[in-house]
């Protein structure tokens, strides 16, 4: 089968969904590329390296559009393209089906199978082709440079012959990849870092970055992240207020706010109100990461950067990702070839459309003729829900029979064993004669002692002791010695045989065994 | 001096072996308990030298020096990452000792038993024991010398292979002669007929016969096990000079060659079946030799090895507090423990928690890591057991595999199908991020895919772990 990306049609979106890197990659799967002249160019491939990779160069959009069997596209398609569409053909691009009623209806009557990249259900196996994740890292990380070049000062503090410079103080609100990235990119580049979540879990998350997590003087009952596949979901009201009143007490001290606050499918909530941004020192910028859903402050104007009247710069764009064109798109092609890879698992080239499969079927909005939209709930949890302690639920009754049945259970092992060996032992009495059961004795004492003794070993001294019992059985030097005065010459030889090499044994062993003791040491 | 004296010596240096072997439950008194041993050890000899029936005695007391003068130079030379073949080639010198003091003991046997009555009388020593015995006790001591030497004959040809697997002189992999099986039971079978020969005769012939299979037994035994399953035959090989040493003292009527030959025999016995159970193999199955038949086709294993450098690395370990580093094979085989010290040093003065995990059945005998690891001077408080630090693996940033492979191999619980399945396993893939450093793609000792370098929060570190540790320390400061 053929797979083809056109050239991106929305304004000022300059990613693209293959790359010449992915193209090769996707050949591997046996599949055929193809792309529209020019559609690289504004992430910096040109036609001829792609055609260097063997990607077929189409000249118009129609021509590929009608000539391929799989369309990868990033930005959700517009009429037009999906007018392009036929039952043949499949459709793999963002394609926001929550608030694209139309789209999928459009694409239902033309028949095409359509897999919405920001449907990828967010568990482990689908995180290589978790489109969102990848585009919002970016976003993250282009936040804290678009501000810093808005923010006049320096990031590190510094004292120089010429002043001193204090840090930036960054807030970044809202943990999530967008913030993390953001939160990193904030430290490294050596602003005292600060980071606030409603998900109490990810403090975890935003102290391993370097930031410092800040705490509410808050407690409700936490909602379990796992529920909600590892996303934000709505707050009370009395926690949004202890919520702004933190960022109140904050506002005057932070040079650079970002916001990156979402809930799936909702306006984003406001969590910098206009009175913040007026405590803010002028000079101050905020990067509104939500901007496309209304924004976390409502003085945000979408795709714009203003100034406010006290000084306070607020960057609105929408299009952090596509501002770094060149890196988003070879991270976005990388998540639709895994994607691919998924949808290709006899690496034929051939599409096995499976609609069991966890991923593609959460991803898939429309399939042969049908919505598919919205997906059932996976069958694999997104996050392992908190472990529940199962064991913890014994009464102590049970916990009780269970001891006194394992007392029980041990007690019938250890008479059974006694008795069978006694029985034996006094099996052999009967015949042996009684010089041997003397021998016999001192030996089932010994091997007894010995269960007894090395059970207590510590498994860290398995080696000593292997050592040591290597020159304690160097033993056998008695008998070498008992006899080596009795006898012939033959006797003489070989007793001294024995003594000489039992005498490597014993000095060698215990040599050893001292050699590695002597290492271990406490911290 | 008298009989007393000797037998009371004895019974100290039994006492002092007991406690030798008990000291080893903790590190602080195994140093003490090694001293127990030397000092046990050097006052049964001296007993038996100043004993009864011991002549020749300057000649003992010239080649007890020569030996240790070898044994001196052999425990200060050897590379701590060369311990299991020393440990290997020193059973072989108990074995060989067992079948020499067995064939004395036979010797003797025949001479006692054709001198008369009065010259009876003149003997001393083990000979007048021996004259003592009557026809049914002759014929136990005759089973008992034929047991030692058999056993002693297994162990020397056993623990020369071993050896030589260990030094990597002989291919590693387990290999058997046309007949498999049926060889070994044969032989086994030989001997046992040669047994009713020599109890009836008493004759040198079937004594020879039995020596010969016995030590092919030995050979072909160890030949067919693989070298993954090394711990466990050098565990067994220790069992076994040990049983050598019981019977010897059997037929020589030496209670401490009983007591200290049980000792060893069932301190050998159970280090066996602690390895057997860290690998949920049958002691039987790990005997006979190779891996089990796997019930059905291996889970394919699906992704990619994502591969990672010495910055990437790095970085992950600057971000991470807690940090579980799993030591195999590898790292004694690139002698990197020194490298990883280094590495955990610098680590934990950043304050980091630095842990070590080790497997069971990591390295090549029972606590290989753990010796290597406290050669290079790594706290052993620090060094943890697989069901210590198991259910820790979710809380932890960083696990950084070295050189292990089937220890750390998520198919022995996910594939029903896996020859390693059931076996329990360090589950580091639970961590956020695993790091494994191995030298290519290939599978490890026992031959198995490893799904873990498959994993999404796998990256693999490929390299020589010493050059690949080295790269690394030149990276964090």
């Amino acid at each position: 089968m053929k797979i083809g990306t056109p050239k991106e049609i929305f304004d000022g979106e300059n990613r693209v969904a293959m790359t010449p890197d992915s193209a090769r990659q996707l050949q591997k799967l046996g599949y055929e590329c193809a792309i529209e002249s020019g559609a690289g160019l504004a992430a910096g491939f040109s036609d001829a390296t792609y055609e260097e990779a063997g990607v077929e160069v189409i000249k118009t959009a129609a021509a590929l559009w009608k000539e391929v069997d799989i369309i990868a596209k990033v930005r959700q398609p517009n009429e037009t393209e999906l007018k392009r569409l036929n039952s043949e053909k499949t459709l793999i691009s963002f394609f926001n089906p929550g608030g694209n009623e139309d789209g999928m209806e459009l694409a239902k009557a033309k028949g095409a199978n359509v897999i919405a990249m920001e449907m990828v259900p967010r568990i482990s196996r689908a995180q290589k082709m978790d489109a969102l994740s990848s585009m919002a890292n970016i976003a993250g990380y282009r936040a804290v440079i678009e501000a810093g070049n808005n923010f006049g000062r320096f990031f590190t503090g510094q004292v120089t012959a010429a002043g001193k410079v204090p840090p930036a103080k960054v807030l970044v609100v809202g943990a999530g990849v967008a913030g993390l990235a953001a939160i990193g990119t904030s430290t490294s580049l050596g602003a005292i870092t600060l980071a606030f979540d409603v998900r109490p879990e990810v403090a975890e998350q935003v102290e391993s970055m370097g930031a410092e997590f800040v705490y509410l003087d808050f407690e409700e009952e936490g909602g379990d992240g796992a529920a909600t596949g590892g996303y934000a979901s709505v707050q009370s009201d009395e926690f949004r207020e202890a919520q702004l009143a933190k960022f109140r007490e904050l506002a005057p001290e932070v040079d650079i706010v970002i916001t990156t606050a979402l809930i799936p499918n909702r306006e984003a909530p406001e969590l910098w109100t206009k009175d913040m941004v007026e405590a803010m020192k002028p000079g101050s910028v905020i990067v509104d990461l939500a901007a496309e859903k209304g924004g976390n402050c409502k003085l945000t104007v979408a795709d714009e950067k203003i100034v406010t009247d006290n000084g306070v710069t607020i960057i609105g764009y929408t299009d952090f990702p596509s501002r770094m064109a060149a890196q988003a798109s070879s991270l976005y092609a990388t998540n639709i070839r895994h994607m691919m890879a998924d949808l290709t698992p006899e690496k034929d080239g051939q599409i096995n459309h499976d609609m069991e499969d966890d991923v593609i079927r959460g991803a898939t909005v429309t399939f042969e003729g049908e919505i598919t939209f919205p997906p059932p709930p996976p069958k694999v949890q997104a996050i392992a829900a908190q472990p529940k302690k199962e064991v913890k639920e014994l009464t102590p009754e049970e916990i009780r029979a269970q001891e006194v049945a394992e007392f029980k259970k041990q007690t019938k092992n250890q008479v059974t064993l006694l008795t069978v060996g006694a029985v034996l032992l006094l099996g052999v009495g009967l015949v042996a004669p009684a010089s041997f059961m003397q021998h016999f004795i001192v030996f089932v004492l010994s091997v007894f002692v010995g269960f007894q003794v090395i059970w207590n070993v510590a498994h860290s001294l398995h080696t000593p002791l292997m050592a040591v019992t290597n020159a304690i059985s160097s033993i056998i030097i008695l008998g070498a010695l008992m006899q080596i005065g009795s006898g012939s010459f033959l006797v003489i030889l070989l007793a001294a045989l024995s003594v000489f090499m039992t005498g490597i044994n014993i000095f060698g062993g215990f040599l050893v065994t001292r050699r590695m003791l002597a290492m271990f040491q406490k911290s | 001096m008298d009989f007393g004296f000797t037998t009371a010596a004895y019974v100290v240096a039994a006492v002092l072996f007991i406690l030798s072997l008990g000291g080893l439950s903790g590190q602080e008194s195994a140093k003490r308990a090694v001293w127990y041993g030397i000092v046990g050890m050097a006052l049964a000899v001296f007993a038996t030298l100043i004993g009864p029936g011991a002549g020749l005695w300057w000649l003992s007391i010239l080649l007890i020096p020569a030996g240790g003068i070898i044994g001196y130079q052999l425990a200060n030379r050897v590379q701590m990452t060369q311990m299991p073949e020393l440990v290997a080639a020193m059973h072989s010198l108990v074995g060989l000792a067992a079948v020499f003091v067995g064939f004395i003991a036979h010797i003797e046997l025949g001479r006692v038993m054709v001198m008369g009555a009065e010259e009876k009388k003149a003997l001393e020593g083990f000979a007048k024991l021996l004259a003592k015995k009557d026809a049914v006790e002759i014929g136990i001591l005759r089973v008992e010398l034929f047991l030692g030497i058999f056993i002693g004959a297994v162990t020397f040809t056993g623990s020369v292979v071993a050896y030589g697997k260990l030094a990597g002189k002989l291919t590693s992999a387990a290999t058997k002669l046309p007949g498999g099986h049926a060889l070994n039971a044969g032989a086994a079978i030989l001997s046992l007929i040669t047994l009713i020969w020599y109890c009836n005769t008493g004759g040198f012939l079937p004594l020879a016969i039995m020596t010969i299979a016995a030590l092919f037994i030995g050979y072909h035994l160890i030949m067919g096990i693989g070298g993954a399953d090394m711990p466990v035959v050098v565990s067994m090989l220790n069992s076994y000079s040990g049983w050598a040493a019981a019977a010897i003292g059997f037929s020589l009527g030496n209670d401490l060659l009983i007591v200290v030959g049980a000792l060893v025999g069932s301190s050998g016995a159970i280090l066996s079946y602690i390895m057997c159970k860290a690998m949920n193999r049958s002691f039987i199955s790990v005997i006979l030799g190779g891996f089990g038949g796997a019930a059905g086709p291996a889970m394919e294993v699906e992704g990619e090895q994502v591969a990672i450098d010495a910055d990437g690395v790095a970085t992950a370990l600057e971000e991470a507090d807690s940090i579980v580093i799993i030591p195999g094979y590898g790292m004694a085989v690139a002698q990197a423990q020194q490298n990883v010290a280094e590495l955990t040093r610098r680590l934990r003065a950043k304050g980091k928690t630095v842990r070590f995990a080790i497997h069971p059945v990591a390295g090549r005998l029972p606590g290989h890591m753990n010796v290597l690891l406290a050669e290079a001077k790594v706290p052993y408080d620090i060094v943890l057991e697989m069901d210590e630090i198991n259910d820790d693996f979710p809380e932890t940033d960083v696990s950084i595999v070295i050189g292990s492979n089937d220890i750390v191999n998520p198919a022995a619980q996910e594939d029903p199908n896996s020859p390693i399945a059931g076996m329990p396993v360090l589950e580091c893939w639970k961590s956020k991020q695993v790091f494994v450093s191995k030298r290519g793609q290939g599978t490890g000792y026992s031959g198995i895919e490893n799904p873990l370098f498959f994993k999404e929060n796998t990256r693999m570190f490929y390299g020589d772990a010493k050059k690949s540790l080295d790269d690394l320390l030149t990276r964090i400061s």
